[in-house]
């Protein structure tokens, strides 16, 4: 099952939703790895509007590619990572007419990238439909250098900029769409848990 | 005291636009500078007609940066409750009055990357201040103005000359009217649309653009009620320990303004949600008018909004 029932958490941390068939008239769905799953368990409920559909996919290792492509999107787009779709997305939105309905789905970094580029567009991010699905790893932000670090998985963690043990929080940015990491240890060096799962 | 902030202000110009529309200057009474505001804020002006003390909202239409005067049109409504013939007969140059702080309820999104406004006859006027708002930004605007003739179109003369690539206007009588199914479909994405106007046009825009998949949050429109007449009723403020008497044609919150109760309020027309009061008891029905309350709250009993909803019944106890 790729679904996960996040705990509930301070008013900071982004609440996902699940995908609803939406009239428009056009449709982008942006999903790595198992957000694929989400667009194909819409396209069940909702086939027709799969004929106006966009979709960039990131599979992320994952093998989902042939049941998109058997949805008959009006275009399917397969890349390496998000920064190589990043181009088509941006060249999407500014084309874009109003009535075009953004779907997000799989990772929160993912899902929080888009969504940054979406509402840079002009789209509220209220209206812009999200489905968690699959790695409930994080994009950390370091507060202290900065660095982003992608897909962490455990708690605390090593940023991949400046080495510091970071404690991860809920307090997430739209902006920066990322989680931020704070120094665990900085009151006493190298007094530092043992990391363990986000959510364990 | 409820309600914004109150200036006294002395009415310096008062222009007949049309047969049914005039236009009044304000300026401070003191000759000091008046708060600049933003597009789509309003001003409620307070009338002293005779024993009655009415206040009403009217959008200011001037420019938001002009700290100098404001102005407001009113459009005469012969079969409204008096407010408008009010400031149309009684209302001369020279006279002080009282209006209130700017309030706004229908701002600008500046996130927006194209506004888009409809506008039905006088509901033109907070879009002129909009208008001059996004001139001095440098906003990317488009204005749809339907007016019943060329004779009652309100500022049309104006707003051609000055923007004539913005401007689109349409006279009933010639039927003319927005094609708004096609003026939605292609608009570019980040566009805000606005609408001001009679129900009727709000209702219309608000259900097309929903059915063209334009994110709510995006739609925006302002419409002020006025306070229908209605059966007279009773209620009892349980707070102040009073019981009023509401007449035909008053407002169960004039009625409670008038017993020396201070209720809060901003816009008087059912859309800012100042005045919302708790329901301690009842027994009768409520006359829900307002745009505040959701329609759980509105069938729940446990809720009013006493600037234009009404009751009727035996008993009705107000947390007041």
């Amino acid at each position: 099952m790729s679904t996960f029932a996040f705990p509930p958490s301070i008013k900071s941390r982004p609440v996902w939703g699940s995908f609803e068939p939406q009239s428009g008239s056009a449709y982008l769905f942006v999903a790595d790895a198992e957000g694929a799953e989400a667009i194909l368990d819409l396209a069940k409920v909702a086939p027709a509007l799969m004929a106006s559909a966009h979709i960039i996919y990131i599979p992320k290792g994952t093998d989902f590619e042939t049941a998109l492509r058997a949805l008959n999107p009006a275009q399917l787009y397969v890349g390496p990572s998000y920064a190589a779709s990043l181009p088509r997305l941006r060249k999407t939105l500014e084309d874009a007419k109003m009535g075009l309905q953004v779907y997000l789905s799989g990772s929160e970094g993912l899902m929080g990238q888009a969504m940054r580029e979406a509402a840079e567009a002009g789209i509220p991010h209220a209206a812009i439909q999200t489905e968690h699905r699959g790695s409930v790893a994080r994009r950390m932000q370091c507060v202290h250098c900065k660095g982003i670090t992608e897909d962490v998985a455990v708690d605390p963690f090593v940023c991949s900029h400046c080495g510091l043990n970071l404690f991860v929080r809920d307090h997430y940015s739209r902006r920066l769409a990322a989680y931020q990491g704070v120094c665990i240890d900085a009151e006493a060096p190298g007094c530092v848990p043992e990391p363990k799962g986000i959510y364990e | 005291m409820s309600g914004a902030e109150k200036i006294a202000v002395k009415v310096t110009e008062i222009v007949p636009v049309n047969d049914l529309v005039t236009r009044f200057r304000f300026e401070r009474v003191d000759g000091g500078a008046l708060p600049t505001f933003s597009g789509g804020a309003h001003t409620v002006v307070e009338m002293q007609d005779g024993e009655i003390t009415r206040l009403n909202p009217y959008s200011l239409m001037s420019d938001p940066m002009d700290p100098s005067a404001y102005t407001i049109s009113v459009r005469r409504d012969d079969k409204g409750r008096g407010g408008s013939l009010f400031m149309h007969q009684k209302v001369q140059v020279g006279d002080e009055m009282t209006i209130s702080y700017p309030v706004n309820l229908f701002p600008l999104d500046l996130r927006a990357k194209k506004h888009l406004f409809l506008a039905g006859g006088i509901g033109i006027t907070p879009f002129l201040a909009q208008i001059k708002q996004l001139e001095r930004l440098g906003g990317h605007w488009e204005l749809h103005y339907a007016c019943r003739t060329p004779a009652l179109g309100s500022y049309v003369d104006e707003l051609t000359a000055h923007h004539p690539n913005e401007t689109h206007v349409y006279y009933d009588d010639q039927d003319q009217a927005i094609d708004l199914k096609n003026l939605l479909d292609g608009q570019p994405l980040g566009t805000h649309v606005y609408v001001c106007g009679p129900k009727g046009m709000i209702d219309w825009v608000r259900s097309t653009a929903q059915a063209e998949g334009w994110p709510r949050e995006m739609v925006h429109y302002e419409e002020f009620l006025a306070p229908q007449p209605g059966k007279p009723f009773e209620v009892k403020l349980a707070v102040s320990n009073k019981v009023i008497a509401v007449g035909e044609h008053e407002s169960l919150l004039e009625a409670i303004e008038r017993a020396g109760v201070d209720a809060p309020y901003l816009c008087r027309g059912g859309a800012c949600g100042q005045c919302e009061t708790d329901v301690i008891d009842y027994a009768g029905k409520f006359i829900h008018r307002d745009h505040w309350l959701e329609e759980e709250q509105q069938a729940s009993g446990k809720k009013i909004m006493p600037c234009v909803s009404r009751f009727e019944g035996r008993t009705l106890v107000l947390d007041r």
